[in-house]
Parts: C-alpha cells; structure tokens; sequence
C-alpha cells in the first residue's frame, strides 16, 4: 500500500481522473446511441442526416470525439510508456499519436458542423 | 552446518513459459488490444461518418461498401472490440471504487465480461447487421 501525498507533481493523477471521466461520458453516448439505432433505426440518408444534424446531437457528438481524444491520448500513453523503452523514439510516437488526435478532433468538428 | 552463501549466489531461473494467463490477465491484455485498435479505426469511424453524412450518393455508397459481407465480418470484430473495451473498462471502474476485488469475484467477474461482451456481440451484431 503506498500512501502518496499528493501534492506539487501530480503523479499522473489528471491523466488518471481524465481517462475516467471520458469513459463514462462516452460509455453513456455510445448506449444511448445503440439504443437510439436499434429504435429508430433511421431508414435512409434524410432520416440519418436529420438525427444527426440536431443541435443536442452535435454537441452529444463533439463532446464524445473530446472524450475519446483524452482518453485515447492516455491510454495509448500508457501503452508506449510501457512497449517502447527508447526515449527518443517513443517521444517521437507519443508527437505522432498527438497530431493524429489533433486531425480527428479538426475533422470531427467539420463533420459536425459542415 | 552448510554453508549459506554458495546457496544464495546460486543462479535463478524462472522458466516464464511455466507460468500460466489467469483470465484476468487475459481480459488486461484483450483491453489494451482492443483499445489499440479503437484508436487506429477511429479514422475509419470517422471516414465512413464523414461519407454518410456528405450527400445522398454518398449515404447510398458507405450503405454499399458496409453491406459486403466481408465487411459485415470486420463490422462484427470491431463491434466485439468496442463492447469488450467498453465491459472490461466498466469492470476497472468498479474495481477503482474497490467493487469485486477479491480473487473469487475478480476471476468471476473477468469470466462475465469474456462472456458478455461476445454473447452482446452475436446479439447487436444479428441485429445491426442482418
């Protein structure tokens, strides 16, 4: 059992708390969101473009591509912190996992918001 | 009297391979696979979004790409993937709030979540997909 003080550094409590967070916000979207498919079942692209296109539905959305963003980041972290031993290469991934974080939350926003 | 430090500076050797997977270990090892793998087909998630959502034509040709029957396979896979991260994660959550930590609930409930997530595979997937 450590007893850690937390406090100055915070011993990857953040990323720890933001990967929980966003997994329960998303685990709520995509039951929601089954439910809804299963339900509804939209018939055809005005159907599906219409659900889609309702303004709780696109900020539902975008706030579940964040979530993803944060919590992907973490734990594919937590993957190269433990698999790749070399700094510099794993600095090298960890930039490469950012920026194509970074192209799915551009490109989700355009998605949403075309 | 035998002598106790030729004893301690004999070598060890751990034969890893004798060591066996518990199923928790196993339900570990399937969350981080399968959440490598979200990551990677989130581009695919968000290309056929972005199709879907274009234009009627292009509704009608993800409609296409997605009911090939090979593709109905690959759906059903990522379908697997997403629900095991989704039950094994909803499982930590409850051993982060200190639920089922001993070793009979742990292994049961790792049992549950192998069982589960392919049985809701086979179920959404019927539904969904066929």
């Amino acid at each position: 059992m450590v007893n850690r003080v937390v406090v100055g550094a915070h011993y990857g409590l953040r990323g720890w708390l933001a990967q929980r967070f966003s997994a329960v916000f998303m685990a709520l979207y995509i039951v929601l969101f089954l439910v809804a498919m299963v339900a509804v079942r939209p018939a055809g692209f005005e159907a599906w473009s219409a659900l889609m296109s309702q303004g709780w539905m696109r900020v539902a959305t975008l706030l579940f591509f964040a979530s993803l963003i944060l919590h992907a980041w973490v734990g594919m972290r937590d993957i190269l912190m433990d698999y790749i031993k070399p700094t510099g290469l794993r600095l090298g991934l960890e930039v490469g996992v950012i920026l194509v974080l970074a192209v799915y939350a551009a490109w989700a926003a355009q998605i949403l918001w075309r | 009297m035998p002598d106790v430090t030729v004893k301690r500076k004999r070598p060890l050797w751990y034969n890893l391979n004798l060591f066996n997977l518990p199923v928790p270990a196993v339900v570990s090892i399937l969350h981080r696979g399968s959440g490598a793998l979200l990551f990677v087909l989130t581009f695919v998630l968000l290309y056929f979004l972005d199709r879907s959502l274009a234009s009627p034509d292009a509704f009608e040709g993800v409609r296409q790409a997605l009911s090939h029957p090979f593709m109905k396979l690959v759906q059903l896979g990522l379908l697997w993937a997403l629900l095991h991260h989704l039950l094994a994660g909803i499982r930590y959550l409850l051993l982060d709030v200190h639920v089922g930590v001993d070793l009979a609930s742990a292994r049961a409930s790792s049992y549950i979540v192998l069982a589960v997530s392919l049985a809701l595979t086979l179920v959404l997937g019927g539904v969904l997909l066929w």
